[in-house]
């Protein structure tokens, strides 16, 4: 480079010749070398602003594009990581409590159309309603024709049916992966598992959403990726549900009903083992909900948990029991029944007169309106709501349905006198068979309160206490008479030492303002073995007439409780209950004389 | 000497470049087997799901009892009744064989006392 002097020597001397001040010409010179310093200066900055700018704008751009394709694009496994337990459905399966399958899923696929992609929309459209006969040609053809460019056709297709439309060989007709939920068992244990269907929908998968039942309750842990596809195992127990419902169903035909529930329940756990309404339906193919006539008639209705109807004299052994903890009267103490018992304008029937008085343990073993209403009379109506509450009497039950909780028991708003005497034998509170079940659950396990589940529980803490331990022993022993020689001798099964109590009621019209006379729901709740109950059970008949007699017959005694016989008699040995020997009579010698 | 380096570290980069091209190579057959082995273990597990979906659809209850119906001549099979699940301490010993009566004597008892 060459550096341009700041005194150059010729401007110098003329500059001194005409007399001027040659530092002139040197300050000039400074000033305009400063001046090429400073642009060379500036462009060298701006060079570099530049070069940083068009660093950072790639560097944004870069994030950008990335975020914008990891946005756009479908997401992917990582392809290096080790497969642990891979998820390999989209909704964990449901199980009972021996690990056998109750739901489950399959891949299948669904039918969708491009029209505009079709070769022979004429064609293809008449073949497509030969292979679906619910499919309409002509409505078809008017799609396929027309302007639109997608539609479904169907959201689930077998194998076979894959294969006659691939035959078509239509380009336009495309197939999207389902997952499909399949229930094997068919009907069995409909009401527990409830039913599931699509939710929203895409050409690559679609969403499985419970629609009822445990489906729907846990719907957001079954569909849950932190599970790692660990199964819901439920308290049932297949074989027993089977059979419970095919004896249940049997005695449902015999005994001329429209309906009956029926519900096995661990007394000690609230396990629920079987849970059976009938009528049934298919889970697989779940109806619509029925949107007029009576919900209850409707088969989706679960009776045992939805059913909420006055269950009648079964509610007897509540007051008693509540007397008998109270110590206000003993199994041997004599209550009048004096009958009819007369309160203000209402007269207290029994079904047969039973004389004069009767002692607390016939009064349940004969079913005496009128005793167990003096013994109510004893208590007092607070107590008697009191006892009732603790026994979950007033609150919808704590079970894993979604049809629980809007089973609330009715109960009257007002509380007087008469109302304490009815509530004693089950008129004026109506609640489901599953109320019915955890109540009786506590009434004869010791007397610690049982939550009814339909969750597998490893172990379960007693809940808090009712009636003392002594209370219960009382109460099963009273249950036990009522079998051996009361209202309910029909349900005794050699080997199981049931107890139970019957409750006839009738049922309330629909319009309201009074009973019918000839519609009864009988109920039978027992528990089995009576020295230490390991199971309770309800049967619920919705009006069964037992037509073996002159007359018909809808006492529960004749209709409920043979049928929860045999309920029990198939199912006890199944649940492993080992039938034990029951003292007979002993082999006394008897004087004869001729 | 310092041509001997240059070509030397010449020679090294082409044997790294050879060396980290095969490696390139043989990382993306792996991938490729790993995502073919991922693909069948998926199926794999379909079909296990489907399988099972099958074993329980095949063993329903109801079923079951359609075919113990069916083959009852074959098979005799009856549901499951309390009697057939008793201990064996239950079962009484066979009665002892009594000889038999050669000389029956009339006898009768009356108030406890013999005529």
């Amino acid at each position: 480079m060459i550096r341009t002097p700041l005194r150059p020597l010729a401007r110098i001397l003329s500059a001194r010749a005409k007399g001027e001040n040659p530092d002139v010409i040197e300050r000039e010179n400074i000033r305009i070398r400063h001046e090429a310093m400073r642009d060379s200066a500036r462009m060298r900055a701006e060079g570099r602003l530049l070069v940083l700018g068009l660093a950072f704008l790639a560097g944004f751009a870069a994030v950008g594009f990335r975020m914008g394709v990891l946005a756009s694009t479908d997401p992917a496994e990582p392809a290096t990581a080790a497969t642990g337990a891979a998820i390999i459905a989209q909704r964990a399966d449901i199980t009972d409590r021996q690990g056998r399958i109750l739901a489950t899923n399959l891949v299948t696929h669904s039918l969708y159309a491009q029209p505009q992609q079709m070769v022979d929309p004429a064609g293809s459209a008449r073949k497509l309603a030969q292979i679906f006969p619910d499919l309409d040609a002509d409505r078809l053809v008017k799609d396929f024709t027309g302007t639109r460019k997608f539609l479904w056709l169907k959201k689930k297709i077998s194998p076979e049916q894959m294969q006659l439309v691939h035959e078509i060989g239509d380009p336009g007709l495309l197939f999207g992966p389902r997952e499909m939920r399949l229930y094997p068992n068919g009907a069995i244990a409909a009401h527990v598992l409830g039913g599931a269907s699509f939710g929203r929908e895409g050409v690559s998968s679609a969403e499985v959403v419970g629609t009822a039942g445990v489906e729907k309750t846990f719907d957001r842990w079954l569909r849950d990726p932190a599970n790692g596809g660990a199964p819901l195992r439920l308290s049932l127990d297949l074989t027993i549900q089977s059979t419970v419902e095919d004896v249940l169903s049997g005695g449902m035909k015999l005994m001329n009903a429209k309906g009956a529930a029926a519900l096995l329940m661990d007394a000690k756990s609230g396990e629920i083992v079987a849970l059976a309404s009938l009528p049934d339906f298919d889970p697989n193919t779940r109806p619509a909900p029925a949107t007029k006539g009576d919900p209850s008639d409707n088969p989706l209705f679960n009776r045992a948990v939805q059913g909420v109807y006055e269950l009648g004299s079964t509610f007897k052994i509540f007051a008693i029991g509540q007397a008998l903890d109270l110590g206000l009267v003993a199994p041997g103490t004599m209550v009048e029944t004096k009958g009819p018992m007369v309160w203000g304008k209402f007269r207290i029937r029994d079904f047969h007169n039973y004389g004069p008085q009767l002692s607390v343990t016939d009064v349940i073993v004969k079913s005496s309106n009128i005793g167990t209403a003096h013994v109510a009379q004893m208590i007092g109506g607070s107590r008697q709501q009191d006892f009732l509450g603790k026994l979950g009497l007033f609150d919808p039950t704590p079970v894993e349905l979604v049809e629980a909780p809007g089973a609330k028991p009715l109960k009257p708003t007002k509380w007087p006198e008469i109302t304490t005497l009815t509530v004693s034998y089950g008129h004026g509170v109506a609640a489901s068979p599953l109320h019915l079940a955890a109540a009786y659950a506590t009434m004869v396990n010791g007397g610690t309160r049982v939550a009814p589940t339909l969750l597998m529980r490893a172990n379960a803490e007693p809940g808090p206490r009712v009636i003392s331990e002594a209370t219960s022993a009382i109460i099963r022993d009273l249950l036990r008479q009522v079998v051996v020689r009361g209202t309910a001798t029909f349900g005794n099964v050699p080997g199981y030492e049931v107890g139970g109590k019957t409750g006839t009621a009738d049922k309330p019209k629909p319009t309201g303002g009074g009973y019918y006379k000839d519609k009864v729901v009988a109920t039978f709740a027992a528990a089995f073995p009576m020295s230490d109950p390991k199971y309770v059970l309800v049967v619920s008949l919705d009006e069964p007439v037992e037509t073996s007699g002159t007359e018909p017959r809808r006492t529960a005694g004749w209709t409920a409780v043979p049928v929860g016989a045999e309920i029990i008699r198939r199912a006890a040995p199944l649940l492993g209950l080992r039938p034990v020997l029951e003292p007979v009579a002993e082999a006394g010698v008897i004087r004869v004389s001729n | 000497m310092r041509s001997l380096l240059l070509v030397l570290s010449a020679f090294a980069v082409m044997a790294l470049g050879f060396w980290a091209y095969r490696e390139n190579y043989r990382t993306q057959g792996e991938l490729a087997e790993v995502r073919r082995l991922q693909a069948e273990i998926g199926e794999m597990r379909e079909a296990l799901s489907v399988l099972n979906a099958e074993w329980a659809y095949l063993n329903r209850p109801d079923r079951l009892r359609e075919l113990a119906e069916i083959n009852f001549e074959r098979l005799g099979l009856l549901p499951f009744e309390p009697r057939q699940f008793g201990s064996v301490a239950a079962v009484s010993y066979p009665a002892i064989a009594l000889p038999p009566i050669t000389e029956p004597v009339d006898t009768i008892a009356l108030n406890g006392n013999a005529p």
